[in-house]
């Protein structure tokens, strides 16, 4: 079965831009990241509920005008999310 | 405790209990113009004992303790018992404030307006705060500078200017009519001094301040001046600061506020003359 992916939900986590990256706090962990694109774009598109990669990967083609969007490149971006605790894996 | 003392510096609170006598009356003279603390109760509890019950009288060694203890605290003599006292506080300070966002920093004020400089230790940022001081400037502090998560504000911890090696010429030549405490010589720090803050300093230590530009002073060869982004302050004042990760979700909010609304510059310098003309070329560019 195709792995789907899930963010904290909208107010566990507080997300500051504070230019190129983004400053987050995740309120389970305590824990302060700093987030470079598309990890933002991400976080953002998985809040709403839970995506495969691939859905994941047409809906941030769609919104950010993506031309040269990559498979690849997501997935290793999301294995990252999953890592920190931001994204949980089902 | 045998000898005790008790002082406040900006809103933070100190007793100070010791084995022997000379630290607390080191203290007493040099601090003697500061008030005591509010309401009589201390903030932090600072302890100067014996690491060996004949150690309080065979060539004395003096532990550190209080409310915070770092296990592996070693012992000074007690000729750098001042030396202990002082780092004595600012452990407590660093391991047990919980009201402010403590950053490693030394901060001057001028037109209701703080200057925070931070850096590694050696980049000459006491030495910088305490010329300025000589020079017009409020001094708000030479080690911690205090944010106040709510306000935004930087309140003044204006302990005594501690000023090491090549520092302690060079304020001795700048601020004449200081008043210096002993020299400290062959500490494990080097030769250290310690400058009283003058007069103006102390009268206005509860007076806070709006942080209006971060430095990050670099002592080198070059004079040069860079722009820093909002997001390598971000990362560098969670490193120089004590107490990030125990205020929480209140750390965040006051330092991303930080970082996102104070200008913030990287100067190097070769000497303390062209750093002060930097200091004061960036400050009138605000």
């Amino acid at each position: 079965m195709t792995s789907r992916y899930r963010a904290a939900p909208p107010g566990a986590i507080v997300a500051v831009r504070l230019d190129m990256l983004t400053a987050l706090y995740h309120r389970a962990s305590g824990q302060t990241h700093l987030l470079a694109s598309p990890a933002p774009e991400i976080l953002d598109a998985l809040a709403d509920g839970p995506l495969t990669a691939d859905t994941l990967l047409d809906r941030l083609r769609a919104a950010y005008d993506l031309i040269d969007a990559d498979a690849g490149a997501l997935a290793a971006r999301l294995e990252e999310l999953v890592d920190t605790g931001l994204v949980e894996r089902r | 405790m045998m000898h005790d003392f008790a002082v406040r510096i900006g809103p933070v609170g100190f007793r100070v209990g010791s084995d022997w006598r000379a630290p607390v009356a080191a203290l007493a003279d040099l601090y003697r113009d500061y008030p005591a603390p509010q309401d009589g109760i201390a903030d932090f509890t600072v302890r100067l004992f014996a690491d060996r019950p004949w150690r309080r009288f065979i060539r004395p060694r003096v532990m550190i303790g209080g409310d915070y203890v770092l296990p592996e605290a070693a012992p000074l003599s007690l000729r750098h018992g001042l030396l202990a006292a002082e780092m004595a506080m600012n452990l407590q300070m660093a391991l047990g404030q919980r009201r402010f966002l403590l950053l490693h920093a030394a901060t001057v004020e001028r037109d209701g307006r703080a200057l925070v400089m931070t850096g590694e230790s050696g980049a000459g940022k006491s030495t910088l705060a305490a010329l300025l001081m000589t020079r017009g400037w409020r001094l708000m502090g030479d080690e911690f500078a205090l944010l106040d998560p709510e306000s935004g504000m930087v309140y003044a911890f204006p302990r005594l200017i501690s000023l090491k090696n090549r520092a302690i010429d060079v304020m001795a030549a700048a601020a004449p009519g200081g008043r210096f405490g002993p020299l400290l010589a062959d500490t494990p720090k080097g030769a250290i001094r310690h400058l009283v803050p003058d007069a103006r300093s102390i009268a206005a230590m509860e007076t806070p301040a709006r942080p209006a530009l971060i430095l990050f002073p670099t002592f080198g060869h070059d004079d040069a001046a860079r722009e820093v982004s909002p997001s390598e302050v971000f990362v560098r004042l969670t490193q120089a600061s004590t107490n990030y990760v125990s205020l929480a979700e209140r750390g965040f909010t006051a330092l991303t506020r930080l970082v996102t609304t104070v200008p913030a510059r990287a100067i190097d310098y070769p000497d303390t003359e062209r750093a002060i003309a930097r200091v004061e070329a960036l400050w009138a560019a605000l």
